[in-house]
């Protein structure tokens, strides 16, 4: 690995990023017959948290409900183990191009403290959304669209049509 | 070996979680390795400055899609039984525009967060600790989502079906669709003045 390869700039080519992508959604698809994901994970986490601390509570609620059964705990789920997978991978590729650093990355114009507000907002709404979609930018418009599901296109410019909206309202907080 | 592997009994279902953690660190590392772990990367292809998202995404669209409909043609595999997510009309949009917002404010999704945070990126841990409480939310006022959330079932509807379209028609559109916001990027991000991140 040649030097400058490792200071923290170097990205893969994207078309190159996006054939790795596809092989591996591919092989998903060939050996478990499900796409990928990566909200669904959260969902595990907090039905698994919920229904930990307060199990009536859990049990009455007819969303969480629906992800409780008496043989598995939800956190058992597959979404859970490719989550960390997915950690592991994002930490391998960090170290081999050197990006390993705590940083809170913000625009010049925003301070920190502004961008970290806007990231836990965008994050909750992600949450909600996410849920009402059945699944986000990985499982509902990523997947779906390999398959050409219509929920996942129709998701997918639902998702990116919104978003390039909104990212111009919001302009001040990127260029 | 015809697949799904698991679906057809080919490979146990014991091997199911190591399988998936294997296919999370193909997914992560392809993500980081594109640039996902950054923000100001991500929200490049809304502001004309960096096209990589359309780029990786439709790349690993068409790559998986392709993939599909080779190893079905060739008996590879049986598509028909892959998984689709059923197609809730008002629930998918309104769910899709609510990330939307979430993507603008945010500058990522879930699984790009994921890999910012393993590499350090504190706006990403509140990110994902955002999804967390997002989740919450929904869930607690599930109630007075229900009746949104369970309207318009159209079950597992394929888009080209929805269109009156042959799938590989429709497939080969996507493709061409795909190739030409390429180079359109491209032209773009000449245009467009570079933003230093």
């Amino acid at each position: 690995m040649a030097k400058n390869k490792r200071d923290g700039t170097f990205y893969i080519n994207p078309y190159l990023g996006g054939v790795l992508l596809g092989l591996v959604l591919f092989g998903t698809y060939y050996i478990t017959g499900r796409g990928l994901g990566a909200s669904g994970a959260v969902k595990s986490s907090v039905v698994s948290a919920v229904h930990t601390i307060a199990p009536v509570h859990a049990e009455g609620n007819k969303y969480y409900s629906k992800f409780l059964s008496d043989d598995a705990s939800p956190m058992s789920n597959w979404l859970v183990f490719e989550v960390i997978g997915v950690i592991v991978g994002g930490f391998l590729s960090g170290t081999l191009y050197g990006r390993l650093k705590f940083i809170v990355e913000h625009s010049p114009k925003i301070t920190g403290r502004t961008r970290l507000i806007a990231a836990l907002a965008g994050g909750i709404l992600f949450g909600v959304g996410s849920q009402f979609a059945r699944g986000c930018t990985s499982g509902a418009a990523l997947s779906g669209m390999a398959v050409l599901s219509a929920s996942g296109i129709i998701t997918m410019m639902a998702i990116f049509g919104s978003a390039y909206l909104f990212s111009w309202i919001f302009k001040k907080l990127w260029i | 070996m015809v697949g799904p592997l698991i679906p057809m009994g080919v490979i146990p279902e014991t091997w199911n979680n190591v399988i998936a953690l294997l296919l999370g660190v193909g997914f992560g590392f392809s993500l980081e390795a594109s640039g996902f772990s950054s923000s100001r990367k991500i929200m490049g292809t809304f502001f004309g400055y960096d096209f990589v998202v359309l780029r990786v995404f439709f790349t690993a669209a068409i790559t998986a899609m392709t993939g599909i409909f080779y190893f079905d043609y060739m008996g590879w595999m049986d598509a028909s039984m892959l998984y689709i997510n059923p197609y809730y009309v008002m629930s998918a949009i309104i769910g899709g525009i609510i990330m939307g917002f979430g993507f603008a404010l945010g500058g990522f999704c879930p699984g790009t967060s994921f890999t910012g945070v393993a590499i350090g990126k504190i706006d990403a841990m509140f990110f994902s600790g955002g999804l967390f409480i997002g989740v919450f939310i929904f869930s607690e006022l599930y109630p007075l989502f229900q009746g949104l959330y369970n309207s318009h079932n159209l079950g597992g509807a394929k888009i080209y079906e929805l269109l009156g379209m042959r799938d590989t028609v429709f497939a080969f559109l996507l493709i061409v669709v795909a190739v030409g916001m390429f180079y359109g990027a491209a032209f773009v991000e000449k245009k467009v003045t570079k933003v230093e991140y």
